[in-house]
């Protein structure tokens, strides 16, 4: 009889309830998709491995070092791996059509990167053909590529037209992996770039080092970094986390002006939803004098109240959080370029939840305070 | 017959501001077992705030209460819910049913609050609204009653409990003659044929016509009915 009595009141205005339990799921999805927006902007850094360094340029990432360090790197205590690249920042076809693309020191780069997944075969062929690329997956997918394609991308750092043959698609190992990067060989370029502008040959963007144990990253980082102190380029050295969070704090006031609007839209429906809420528990008041009447107590009505601004906002929850899911789809595909990993995280999910739970409790504080304290007879206007 | 009702000078006040009104000055009242008493007077004298006194829906300034032999007015609000729940049916002028449950389920509202289990308090609210004549109309939303038909629920809802006393506030105010006058022939046999103490409230000289006894409520203080009032009622 309760639950009854609560679900019936919930629908008692099916317009007005209809129309609040929307607003609350557009809210909600609102909060979700920006929650994800947030997310997405962190994946680097989410998938970022510990035991993986990044040296670069000490004054900027904008200037390069020269590939003879490699192997002094190689030779600091810690060190298992090095490979190195560059940003080759090509352009395929227009530049709507943007895509991460580095030249690579492939061999050493595949085995630092085991969570790029390559099938055998293809992976050999990349490594014999010097023209070749790996391409990730939902790249392939979104310009049709397929193994043997020959790509030509307009180079902006190096100019001119360079051409690539597909030899490997890369899948992620998890969802978290971004699957739209592009890679080739360092070699290839740095033979290019050697004819054509001779004074940036032997040059790479960054060092990416593999580590024997994660424990000894600051050690080895220091250690590297005092390699080529008071050299003509000093370097710097930070775990691959450090390296992607440099360049999120970039974009650190967009971030916190989007996460503000996120909490902004919550408190607007929160709003609404208590307004609803004061309306429907101003219309009852006979009717809560009612229950006194008959004996029932403040808890019975708190009960009442809670329970019908839960069903309200637990349905325009469970309908935002419905919709989030295919509202990420279609933010993925027309946006992928920009937000290559961009999924719903089970914590955006729980959020959505605590909000969805925060907007009933709020909205229901009042009118349960109001209901409990209102005198019987003024509740039913029956004093004269 | 003993007494049921003993309410011994009884003064209630309403404060408005810095300002207090008198509503009701040291009134004294003696209601027998199964007597149905109608309490009469113009608008404003005090009427329904005497009986949201006895119905323990209100607290006294001044005085003493005493239903059943229990002091009502030394009952903390917790206590009085629960005293009300047991023994006092209400029926209010306009019904006050809730409109999102059935007459079945708004007659049975008052049991979730006994121990009976959902079987005994279908079988209850079958038989109250059987007691009323509307054992066909189970089903049907307030909205889909007639007003007569409405306060024959509320009167089922009032008696599911079988409580010792019954107020009502003006039942027959928002009624039609013959409606009025059905409502008023079920309150006369529920004092007659169960035994039930009935105060009701009216302005309706018909209705006081059914009652027992009438007193008169002007400006606070009672009286026995004028007898302007009284042949009127006759």
């Amino acid at each position: 009889m309760r639950l009854k009595l609560l679900f019936r009141n919930a629908f008692r205005h099916k317009l007005r309830t209809g129309l609040t339990v929307v607003g609350i799921g557009v809210a909600i999805l609102a909060f979700g998709l920006l929650r994800t927006v947030v997310s997405a902007w962190y994946a680097g850094v989410d998938a970022s491995s510990a035991s993986r360094l990044v040296t670069r340029n000490a004054i900027s990432l904008v200037f390069t070092l020269p590939v003879s360090y490699r192997d002094k790197i190689r030779s600091v205590d810690g060190v298992n791996r090095v490979s190195y690249g560059s940003w080759f920042g090509g352009v395929y076809i227009n530049e709507k059509n943007f895509f991460a693309n580095f030249a690579v020191e492939a061999d050493n780069y595949l085995s630092l990167y085991p969570e790029f997944i390559l099938k055998p075969e293809e992976k050999t062929n990349f490594l014999r053909d010097r023209k070749g690329c790996v391409v990730g997956k939902k790249l392939a997918a979104r310009f049709n590529l397929s193994i043997n394609d020959t790509v030509t991308l307009k180079g902006t750092i190096f100019p001119g037209n360079w051409d690539f043959v597909v030899r490997a698609i890369y899948a992620g190992r998890d969802a978290s992996i971004d699957e739209n990067q592009f890679f080739f060989h360092w070699d290839y370029l740095n033979e290019t770039v050697k004819k054509k502008y001779a004074r940036r040959a032997d040059q790479v963007g960054f060092y990416m080092i593999g580590l024997k144990k994660p424990e000894t990253a600051a050690d080895t980082s220091r250690a590297i970094d005092h390699l080529f102190k008071n050299s003509y380029a000093e370097t710097l050295t930070e775990t691959e986390k450090a390296f992607q969070l440099s360049f999120i704090s970039m974009s650190e006031a967009i971030l916190t002006v989007i996460e503000l609007v996120s909490i902004v839209v919550i408190v607007i429906i929160m709003a609404v939803a208590a307004n609803t809420m004061a309306m429907s528990s101003r219309e009852r008041a006979g009717e809560y004098a009612v229950f006194k009447t008959l004996g029932f107590g403040g808890r019975f009505l708190v009960m009442l109240i809670f329970g019908e601004s839960i069903v309200i906002a637990g349905l325009g929850t469970g309908l935002g959080m419905a919709l989030t899911y295919p509202a990420a789809r279609a933010f993925r595909s027309s946006l992928g370029n920009f937000f290559p990993v961009f999924q719903v995280d089970p914590e955006t999910l729980y959020l959505d939840m605590a909000a969805g739970m925060m907007i009933a409790c709020i909205s229901a504080l009042f009118p349960a305070w109001r209901a409990v304290r209102v005198r019987i007879a003024d509740g039913l206007g029956r004093i004269g | 017959m003993p007494s049921i009702i003993d309410v011994q000078n009884v003064s209630k006040y309403y404060h408005r501001g810095a300002e207090s009104i008198q509503v009701l000055d040291n009134i004294s009242l003696t209601i027998e077992t199964g007597q149905f008493l109608a309490l009469m007077g113009p608008s404003g004298s005090g009427k329904s705030t005497l009986l949201n006194l006895i119905a323990g829906l209100d607290q006294a300034d001044q005085g003493r209460i005493v239903v059943d032999g229990l002091d009502i007015t030394r009952l903390s609000e917790t206590q009085l819910a629960n005293w009300r729940a047991g023994h006092v049916g209400f029926i209010f002028q306009f019904y006050n049913l809730i409109p999102v449950l059935t007459a079945l389920e708004n007659v049975e509202l008052p049991l979730m609050l006994s121990r009976l289990n959902r079987k005994e308090r279908r079988e209850h609210a079958q038989t109250a609204l059987a007691l009323v004549s509307l054992d066909d109309r189970m089903r049907h939303y307030p909205r889909q009653l007639s007003g007569g038909q409405q306060q024959r629920v509320a009167i089922a809802r009032a008696i599911v409990t079988d409580p010792t006393l019954l107020v009502a506030d003006e039942p027959t105010g928002d009624l039609d003659r013959n409606s009025a006058e059905d409502v008023l022939t079920l309150l006369d046999s529920l004092t007659r044929d169960l035994g039930k103490t009935i105060v009701m409230v009216t302005h309706d000289p018909r209705a006081a016509r059914k009652a027992h006894v009438m007193k008169y409520l002007e400006k606070g203080l009672l009286t026995d009915a004028p007898q302007a009032v009284v042949s009127e009622c006759v």
